[in-house]
């Protein structure tokens, strides 16, 4: 039978398993948002507050789950609020196919009302983009956009779909089954056995590890290689979550803002074994002073990652997955004594430091964050971008790969109210959404969507009434000159700000307060702000200075 | 070490491909000598020929980069020796009796020739090499050039060695 295009974007999109998309209608995509009434019983549509909340939306859903998100936004400015979360999706690997209108395919090129080029504008940051204008191509071009979105290293594509072309009428044929990848790149077996050679005759490994291992699916396979060759791990802000906190090799996060542990294991290694991660230059700092005493093993599916930034001694590509349980059977079971006692003895040290570098305030981050953590069960973390975001990465205990979601390689500052929507719409489960003053201003309009989804969502604000991040740098770096980031003058009471968007909210300054709304939140069926005050001079330690080494680490601000 | 590379590139023959390719140099920072571009005998597939100057691990990044690209089928270092190289140069130079004889020698010493005479300019077609071309340009230079247009580098391995997505 013949069928719209507009019927024919709904129907590909239940057929490759989408249950919920995320978007905001106008007059260049209202063919499709006609679909989605008539099928509202089939597929579920989000109404967020801005386009760009609807990306980050679609980002959550996909980070939580593994799945393809998918956002749908109408021409012009529609589509160029997407790009924010493009970008963001883009440079964190996560797989989403984002649909725009466009306007008739006869009008496109003359400036036309609400026009833009969205495929040339998202060109740099998609893995690839389409714009249709041939009705029969459009269920293959759709399939295909999700082939690629989930194929390999994940990220997003753009359908750009002109009006006339949702309108036309064309043969539509369903497939029994969503898109399968294509077929993912092995690891060589001579190079896995160099790499086994290698990892036997070091004294000192160490496993940097990213984001990689939860797209790969690979949490358990690192944890037995872990314990098979006795080697502490660290990770990139992308790899949190994919091994429990609690696990005996971990030492947390690295780089920038990374654990004093982790980062000096990393130095004094004699091997460093990365997998699934990019050598990012937060997690590397200065990429000259880096790698100077240790060999790299470099694992990951992107044949372009390897050599990109930081020259490995042995580059291998393929699944890490699967190169992972090979590399696991061919290595020697070791134990490295010295190097052990070494990794405590810096954990030993870490402790100390952290606890003399805390201010002792009352309500301290780590405090808000273990208290947050004591009584969270099986929710999603979720934060935006700035001292919160690294508090919560360096503190929060995460159990279970894909529950902790922020914005690493783009930075995103209001990232986090979108993708806490979509995270629990995906998983049915709390999310908990860590953010400071700054970040939640930037998309706290999408408080309207959570009210509307009934979303259960605490979200944690730890207000200190300033960039605290920036004004960190402006203190260590700028000689206190506090240019454009104390936000005193703002004034936003935001427990009032929740309730006039229909969520609850309370203000508290003290841990028991902290733990009475915790409390509270998580009784509560939908969104619940709690305004916690911070000083605004508490630091993010340590810290590497942007472009510094591990020499240069600043563990105490006087 | 700095040299010059030139690959042959297999692409998808659709819109916007090579905004695609040239895209993915500007974001990385790579700079391009010369892109050419045409259609190859399957009208599925195009085949872009980039040549451009950086070392060995800018090569392999390159090369990389371009192969995560979805439209693009196949990627291939030429070895210089062992492929043809060729440019085409069309050049307009003042035509004045003075030097008339000196450009028509110039001309067939480069065994170029001229397609356009008028009394006041000589159009000349020259293929060959980069290296030929320059010293073709230098030469005629002092005659005085009223327009030039070149193609950048085309290029085929010689033999039986070919790009192989076009089949």
């Amino acid at each position: 039978m013949e069928i719209s295009g507009a019927k024919i974007v709904v129907e590909t999109l239940i057929e490759q398993g989408c249950s919920t998309v995320f978007g905001y209608p106008g007059g260049q995509i209202i063919n499709i948002f006609d679909e989605l009434y008539l099928c509202r019983d089939r597929i579920k549509h989000v109404l967020t507050a801005h386009e760009q909340g609807a990306s980050h939306a679609a980002d959550g859903y996909a980070r939580a789950t593994g799945k393809v998100g998918v956002v749908i936004a109408t021409s012009g400015p529609g589509a160029t609020n997407l790009v924010t979360g493009i970008a963001t999706a883009y440079l964190d690997s996560v797989p989403m196919v984002a649909i725009t209108g466009n306007v008739p395919c006869s009008l496109i090129g003359r400036d036309s009302f609400q026009e833009v080029d969205i495929v040339g504008v998202t060109m740099p940051v998609t893995k690839h983009n389409f714009i249709v204008k041939d009705v029969s191509r459009l269920a293959d071009t759709l399939r295909m956009a999700f082939k690629i979105a989930k194929s390999g290293r994940p990220g997003p594509v753009l359908v750009d779909i002109p009006k006339d072309v949702q309108t036309a009428k064309c043969e539509f044929t369903p497939e029994s089954q969503p898109v399968v990848p294509y077929p993912v790149n092995f690891a060589s077996e001579d190079k896995l056995k160099k790499a086994a050679e290698i990892i036997n005759s070091c004294e000192r490994p160490y496993i940097y590890f990213g984001g990689g291992i939860i797209a790969g699916k690979a949490s358990d396979e690192l944890v037995s290689f872990a314990e098979k060759i006795d080697a502490p791990m660290g990770c990139s802000l992308m790899g949190l979550s994919a091994v429990s906190s609690d696990n005996k090799h971990f030492l947390g996060m690295q780089g920038m803002h990374g654990h004093y542990a982790s980062s000096i294991a990393e130095d004094e290694a004699d091997l460093v074994i990365a997998l699934g991660a990019r050598f990012s230059d937060r997690a590397t700092g200065d990429k000259n002073r880096f790698s100077k005493n240790f060999r790299i093993i470099h694992i990951d599916i992107d044949n372009a990652e390897l050599d990109k930034n930081i020259p490995a001694y042995l580059a291998v590509q393929g699944d890490v997955k699967d190169a992972l349980e090979r590399l696991t059977s061919m290595v020697e079971e070791k134990k490295h004594e010295s190097w052990s006692a070494r990794i405590d003895e810096l954990r030993a040290e870490e402790e100390k430091r952290v606890e003399s570098a805390r201010s002792g305030r009352e309500l301290d981050p780590f405090a808000i964050v273990d208290i947050v953590s004591e009584y969270e069960k099986d929710a999603n973390i979720v934060t935006d971008v700035g001292q919160h975001q690294m508090w919560t990465a360096q503190r929060y205990p995460l159990k279970k790969p894909r529950t902790f979601l922020t914005s690493g390689g783009l930075g995103t500052m209001g990232f986090g109210m979108g993708a806490a929507i979509g995270a629990a719409e995906a998983t049915g489960r709390r999310s908990i959404l860590f953010t400071g003053d700054g970040s939640f201003g930037m998309n706290l309009n999408e408080l309207a969507t959570s009210v509307t989804q009934k979303t259960p969502l605490t979200v944690v604000i730890m207000n200190n009434g300033v960039l605290g991040m920036v004004r960190q740098w402006q203190t260590l770096f700028f000689d206190k000159h506090y240019s454009n980031t104390t936000l005193d003058g703002r004034m936003t009471d935001f427990v009032k700000l929740a309730e006039a968007f229909g969520a609850k909210g309370t203000r508290v300054f003290t841990k028991d307060e902290l733990r009475k709304a915790v409390q509270e939140s998580f009784e509560y069926d939908g969104t619940f702000v709690i305004d916690c005050a911070v000083d605004c001079d508490e630091f993010v330690l340590p810290m590497l200075p942007p472009g510094g080494s591990i020499d240069d680490i600043i563990t105490e601000i006087k | 070490m700095d040299k010059q590379y030139i690959i042959g590139v297999i692409v998808s023959n659709v819109a916007g491909v090579l905004s695609r390719v040239s895209g993915m140099f500007t974001r990385r920072s790579f700079n391009i000598d010369s892109l050419t571009v045409g259609e190859t005998e399957s009208s599925e597939f195009s085949r872009i020929t980039i040549a451009f100057h950086g070392d060995d691990d800018i090569k392999d990044r390159i090369i990389r980069q371009l192969d995560k690209l979805h439209d693009v089928k196949e990627v291939e270092v030429l070895d210089r020796n062992e492929t043809v190289i060729r440019e085409l140069l069309l050049i307009k130079v003042r035509n004045t009796p003075e030097t008339r004889q000196d450009i028509m020698t110039a001309v067939e010493i480069f065994r170029s020739k001229i397609v356009d005479y008028s009394p006041s300019s000589l159009t000349i077609e020259l293929t060959g090499e980069t290296s030929k071309i320059d010293a073709f340009i230098e030469l005629v230079k002092p005659y005085g050039i009223m327009e030039m247009c070149r193609t950048g580098v085309v290029a085929v391995e010689r033999g039986e060695r070919c790009l192989k997505t076009v089949k």
